[in-house]
């Protein structure tokens, strides 16, 4: 009996990564430079100034303020 | 000075991450084709040939890809913490189409890419050719809603300023992505794309040819790249050429700094080759304009009379103003819409520009005291003196000259690289017609040294793109100044120092795997 199209998705995507050599080398490579990122960076460092204002209102006033203070 | 300072720091780590970027992505996108043009050999001709050349150059791709890929993300982080008021300002205009693109870049790189590396012999020939256009084609459209936010920034339309909000909001979507500029950028870069890899291909394949391994594959490679690297040149300069004609319309001040043109004249020459002295600085016009003006511009000039004029309004005798005239204001031009307009000084478009800045304070003042005239009254002022807005923002009139070296040397840069590489293409072409490839050294050498220069010659392309539009985020709208957050310079400092670490070692991890892969040969 032929397999379910989402089993035959699964096989296809398991398989290929049980058989790659170098690919896995490169997986290793971008798990690590995305946890650096997402989990180091993002949130110690690269933190949204705007995402401390809760309403849109305030977000816009903030930036008006910036604007109008530039000059 | 602390300002002065967080401004540099920021925006050298903004160029740090796009120029790192950058170093992947071009690779990708040029090697996405070369790579389908090679299996579309194999399926028309059946001959295992090209199954193995095309995968020997997949391995490539999915190395420079691997190591490249959400190095952009990086930039995203950016707009959020160094430049809060940029990216609120901008509003939709910026996010809509960098959603379309991470939209678009999640489904294709789940789907087609998994084919075009894990579908060898499961699904049909015919099936997996089709999954490797797709990532090709795929790629170049990632990269052209990119440019299309990078393109509005240079040149904003189709949108309205809302004071309410403090944002741009987008009210002609398709004015944005027909946008003149965001074509020609389109097709400029991603042709561009084509040339890197076209070159990276004939310089690896004559490092087969040096040391007198895979003689077929690397000759059959350096065939297809070299024909496929000399159309998307030619189609380079072709689209370049259209740059520099919108340049010259929507930034003229980019322009005059790619020429190091600071006084202009009827018929103006275009500088082929020139040394600039280095004791013309454009600040002392204001400060001691008697030395200013006894500094000639350049040391060295090899200039083509009237070439300038020609280029950007295909006359001969048409004026093209250089720093002084636009600073200074008065000359004639024609505009976008065909008609003839006064180019106005920067002092009353700076006057204009404060103007527009006090509306939208009295704006807010009007709103908060409920005052509905006082309002209308605003926003009419504000609408008038719009187009001027960035302009409230700069001190002196010499401050919208961007750094003209910098510009100037990238420029030339690019254009001398673009002309070796006419002649690379031209040669081997000429070699593998007269079956001379494997035989001359030198050649060999020559396209392994041309690979780090086609990365210079975009990558300067990249900053005269860039530091040429400075001091302006969005061009005549918003300063680089203006868009900055309160974030701290030591905050940015760290990060700069974090990135420049990071980018070290996935260029050094990048590097070590390909030259492994490479030594391995397409035969491993």
């Amino acid at each position: 009996m032929k397999d379910s199209l989402v089993k035959r998705i699964w096989l296809f995507y398991y398989e290929g990564f049980k058989s790659m050599t170098l690919g896995k080398t490169l997986w290793i490579i971008i798990l690590i430079k995305l946890f650096i990122m997402f989990l180091i960076l993002k949130p110690f460092f690269f933190k949204n100034e705007l995402r401390s204002f809760s309403t849109t209102d305030e977000k816009a006033g903030h930036v008006i303020n910036n604007l109008i203070e530039e000059n | 000075m602390l300002l002065a300072s967080l401004l540099d720091l920021s925006r050298l780590q903004f160029a740090l991450t796009a120029m790192f970027h950058w170093l992947f992505v071009p690779l990708t996108i040029g090697l996405g084709f070369i790579i389908a043009i090679m299996e579309t050999y194999y399926v028309r001709t059946d001959n295992k040939f090209w199954k193995r050349t095309a995968k020997f150059w997949m391995k490539i791709f999915a190395i420079n890809f691997a190591i490249g890929v959400a190095t952009g993300i990086i930039l995203e982080f950016q707009f959020g913490t160094n430049w809060s008021n940029y990216s609120w300002f901008v509003g939709d205009i910026f996010g809509a189409p960098l959603a379309i693109e991470g939209i678009f870049a999640f489904f294709l790189e789940s789907t087609f890419f998994a084919i075009m590396f894990f579908g060898w012999n499961k699904v049909s020939k015919k099936a997996h050719l089709l999954s490797t256009w797709l990532v090709a084609f795929g790629t170049i459209l990632s990269a052209l809603w990119i440019l299309i936010a990078n393109a509005w920034m240079q040149y904003p339309i189709g949108m309205e300023f809302n004071p309410d909000t403090a944002r741009n909001e987008m009210i002609d979507f398709w004015a944005i992505v027909t946008s003149p500029i965001a074509l020609n950028k389109f097709i400029h870069t991603v042709t561009n794309c084509f040339v890197i890899a076209s070159v990276v291909v004939i310089g690896i394949s004559s490092w087969y040819l040096l040391r007198k391994r895979e003689d077929e594959f690397a000759r059959r490679s350096i065939r297809i790249a070299s024909v496929f690297g000399l159309i998307s040149l030619i189609i380079v300069i072709w689209s370049g050429d259209g740059s520099a004609y919108h340049v010259a319309k929507k930034q003229p001040m980019k322009l005059a700094a790619m020429e190091g043109m600071y006084r202009s004249q009827v018929g103006t020459p275009i500088v082929a080759f020139g040394i600039l002295n280095p004791n013309k600085n454009i600040s002392q016009l204001e400060t001691d304009s008697l030395a200013y003006a006894l500094e000639e511009p350049y040391l060295i000039n090899i200039s083509i009379p009237q070439g300038l004029s020609l280029l950007v309004d295909r006359k001969l005798n048409t004026f093209v103003p250089g720093i002084e005239d636009i600073i200074e204001g008065g000359y004639t031009y024609i505009d976008g819409d065909g008609n003839e307009q006064v180019a106005m000084p920067v002092r009353e478009r700076m006057k204009k520009g404060k103007i527009a800045l006090e509306s939208l304070a009295m704006y807010k003042k009007a709103k908060e005291a409920g005052d509905e005239e006082g309002k209308e009254m605003a926003l009419s002022l504000l609408k008038e003196n719009y187009p001027h807005f960035g302009y409230g923002f700069i001190e002196k009139p010499t401050d919208i000259v961007p750094n003209v070296p910098i510009t100037f040397y990238s420029f030339h840069i690019m254009v001398i690289l673009g002309g070796f590489f006419i002649l690379l293409f031209g040669l081997t072409i000429y070699l593998d017609r007269k079956e001379l490839l494997t035989r001359f050294k030198w050649f060999h050498i020559l396209a392994i040294v041309s690979i780090p220069l086609v990365y210079i010659c975009t990558q300067a392309g990249w900053v005269v793109s860039e530091v040429g539009r400075q001091p302006w985020t969005i061009q005549d709208i918003l300063t680089s100044n203006a868009s900055l957050s309160g974030v701290s310079s030591s905050t940015v400092l760290t990060t700069v120092i974090m990135f420049f670490v990071l980018f070290s070692i996935l260029l050094a991890a990048e590097l070590t795997i390909l030259f492994k892969v490479i030594k391995k040969g397409p035969g491993a």
